[in-house]
């Protein structure tokens, strides 16, 4: 559609500035606030411009013990463990879904419906509906503190096995039996035919979730009380609460600088992949 | 020897049963052409063979082996199938390689095979493209390169023409010909159409609601067809079909008309004549009262009735004609090219 009127042009612009300056303006903040020191973050007005202390900030948040006078792991720290929970949720997800969702698109096997339908009961009971037996079954097995723990039971789903089973559907049957005539075995099958031609779904699955595990809260929170173990995303909130004197905003803000910045990562690299895979609908 | 044997070949889906007790035998290198309506079971006829349709009873042998329980793979065929079922990730070069790359063939040898099928099909060009990147007849071409370099004893084709147009068809229907000769592999392929029918197979198999009507050369088909449905498919225009009473070895149509015709049949018949066949005559017996006439060029279809009936009737002239409708125009109809069909069963009347 092409407007040309001026006014609409001058709304339509109004109001996409009005969205970016609506998201933007905080993260400015953010950053403008992780380039001060200590003592300009605790005086009015809040700066609106950056100071010189991006990097000291930078150094101290990364590498040293974080907040003045506290203990606390170093935030490079938490965030490896975030990384190595999001990608085993991320990797986990994928692989058993991508599994699941080949044994029931493929095989006949006895009470395959009813798999399909307990798959889908869990569907309805994300981690938080479950959070009580699953913690019981976690400290039970002595997962507490482990990064088993942290991402096994996040693992276990539905959502991608569903996806992973539209998007096989939609693979023609003539691709299979030409398989078949070739020569290939079910599981050639999966690995030459089946995977690349998922590549791009898998790909922003890959994404979504990365996203999804990087922002769990509640169940890190709850298993891990050995401070090595905690993740970036529940860290921040345990700086605010931790200092006894009011919250070094420096530190905080380059700490949720540093916990944005992964996930942008992962959305910038595959960002190609990711949008090819919500959009082509072609196989 | 790849000779291929259906025996009492039946197929039920649950409790359906959709091809009945199909019988027959294909000679080694011979071109067999399984045509018929859409729905009438010819794709489940050939994917029975192929290994990915279970057998419900009967046999299929290639040489003197039963084949009912073997994995297409372990059967020695290829099929080239109609939406050409390409890896679309995959190269050309690789979609032809993958069956013998799985059979562990040497590197060299599969390079060897792969731009021999190449050179035969003029593809080599295209070797390292993508299939979306090839237009439907060059994909085509790949699907076919794909099933010659197995090197199978039976190649099999599931209407591989239909998603082309009608210039390509006819280039390819020629090529597909030429290739199966040259390389002498026994092929079944299978068609709804009736053009590519007569034109491609050694023999046809006329399928019709999962029963073979007729399995025979083309000219024995077109020429003594066995039934009124092999008469009115093989053909175009279509045969036209009179129902009439037969005694004494002279026919009498609803209309009156009399014919004289060589059958021994008594009672009521079917007579079919083909359009090709009514020779136009000042005072020939049948006369045709001209709804509409077609104008192909090199012949005139007269489509209309016999004088004074609603009986449908259609005659092909040479050439131009001037008729328009209303026109009655007489024909004879010689003997030697009627068809006597019985007019319950519908099979033919020698
Ligand atoms: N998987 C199936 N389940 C039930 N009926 C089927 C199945 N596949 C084919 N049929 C039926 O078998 C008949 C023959 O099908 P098909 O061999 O595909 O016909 P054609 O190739 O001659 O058009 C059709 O009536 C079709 O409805
Ligand atoms: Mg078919």
């Amino acid at each position: 559609m092409v407007e040309t009127r001026p006014f609409l042009t001058f709304v339509t612009h109004l109001v996409l500035i009005l969205g970016v300056v609506m998201i933007a303006l905080p993260i400015w903040i953010t950053f403008v606030a992780a380039s001060h020191d200590d003592i300009r973050m605790t005086q009015a007005p809040i700066p609106m411009l950056p100071g010189g202390f991006f990097w000291e900030n930078f150094k101290r948040t990364l590498f040293g013990s974080g907040l003045a006078g506290n203990e606390i792991t170093p935030v490079w720290r938490m965030l490896f463990n975030s990384l190595v929970m999001a990608l085993a949720i991320a990797g986990g997800k994928i692989v058993i879904s991508l599994l699941s969702a080949f044994a029931i698109v493929y095989f006949k096997f006895p009470f395959r419906m009813g798999f399909f339908w307990m798959i889908f009961l869990t569907l309805m009971l994300p981690v938080e509906v479950r959070i009580l037996p699953t913690f019981e079954v976690v400290a039970n097995l002595g997962l507490l503190n482990s990064y088993w723990g942290l991402s096994i039971p996040l693992i276990a789903s539905a959502t991608a096995t569903f996806m992973f089973r539209q998007v096989f559907l939609t693979i023609p049957d003539e691709m299979l039996e030409s398989a078949r005539i070739d020569g290939a075995g079910p599981m050639r099958f999966f690995w030459d035919i089946l995977i690349p031609l998922s590549r791009t779904n898998i790909a922003a699955l890959f994404v979504i979730l990365f996203i999804y595990g990087w922002n769990q809260y509640l169940w890190p929170l709850l298993i891990t009380t050995d401070s090595d173990m905690t993740t970036i995303v529940v860290s921040i909130k345990q700086m605010l609460e931790a200092a006894e004197q009011s919250p070094q905003w420096n530190i905080i803000m380059m700490t949720a600088m540093l916990a944005m910045l992964p996930p942008i990562i992962v959305v910038i690299a595959m960002q190609k992949l990711f949008v090819q895979g919500l959009t082509e609908t072609d196989k | 020897m790849a000779s291929i044997t259906l025996d009492s070949l039946t197929k039920s889906y649950g409790q359906t049963e959709v091809l009945h007790h199909i019988q027959g035998e294909i000679q080694h290198g011979e071109f067999i052409v399984i045509v018929g309506p859409s729905g009438c079971g010819k794709s489940t006829l050939l994917r029975m063979v192929a290994g990915l349709e279970t057998v419900t009873s009967g046999q299929v042998s290639i040489g003197d082996k039963v084949i009912n329980d073997l994995e297409p793979a372990d059967r020695d065929i290829a099929m080239v199938f109609q939406n050409y079922a390409l890896y679309p990730h995959m190269s050309v070069e690789q979609n032809m390689a993958y069956g013998l790359k799985i059979r562990k063939f040497p590197k060299a040898e599969i390079k060897r095979r792969v731009e021999q099928a190449a050179d035969i099909l003029e593809i080599r060009d295209y070797l390292k493209r993508k299939p979306r990147q090839l237009s439907g007849g060059q994909r085509q071409r790949v699907a076919m390169g794909r099933a010659i370099v197995r090197d199978p004893q039976v190649f099999l084709f599931d209407e591989p023409l239909s998603n082309l147009d009608a210039k390509l068809r006819v280039q390819m229907r020629l090529e597909i010909r030429k290739l199966q000769r040259r390389l002498g592999v026994t092929s079944i392929y299978v068609t709804h159409d009736q053009v590519e029918a007569m034109t491609l197979g050694d023999r046809l198999m006329v399928l019709n609601g999962g029963y073979v009507e007729q399995f025979g050369t083309p000219i024995e088909v077109y020429e003594k067809p066995a039934s009124v449905f092999v008469a009115g498919f093989i053909g175009s225009p279509s045969m036209n079909f009179i129902s009439a009473q037969a005694s004494k070895g002279q026919l009498t149509l609803p209309d009156g008309t009399t014919l004289a015709s060589n059958t021994s049949a008594n009672g009521p018949v079917t007579l079919g004549m083909r359009p090709e066949h009514l020779k136009q005559h000042g005072s020939g017996p049948i006369q045709l009262e001209v709804d509409l006439p077609e104008q192909l060029g090199a012949t005139t279809l007269v489509h209309g009735r016999i004088s004074g009936t609603e009986l449908p009737i259609t005659a092909s002239l040479n050439g131009i004609h001037a008729a328009s409708s209303g026109d009655v125009l007489r024909f004879d109809a010689p003997v030697e090219q009627m068809h006597i069909f019985d007019a319950q069963t519908g099979k033919r009347i020698e």
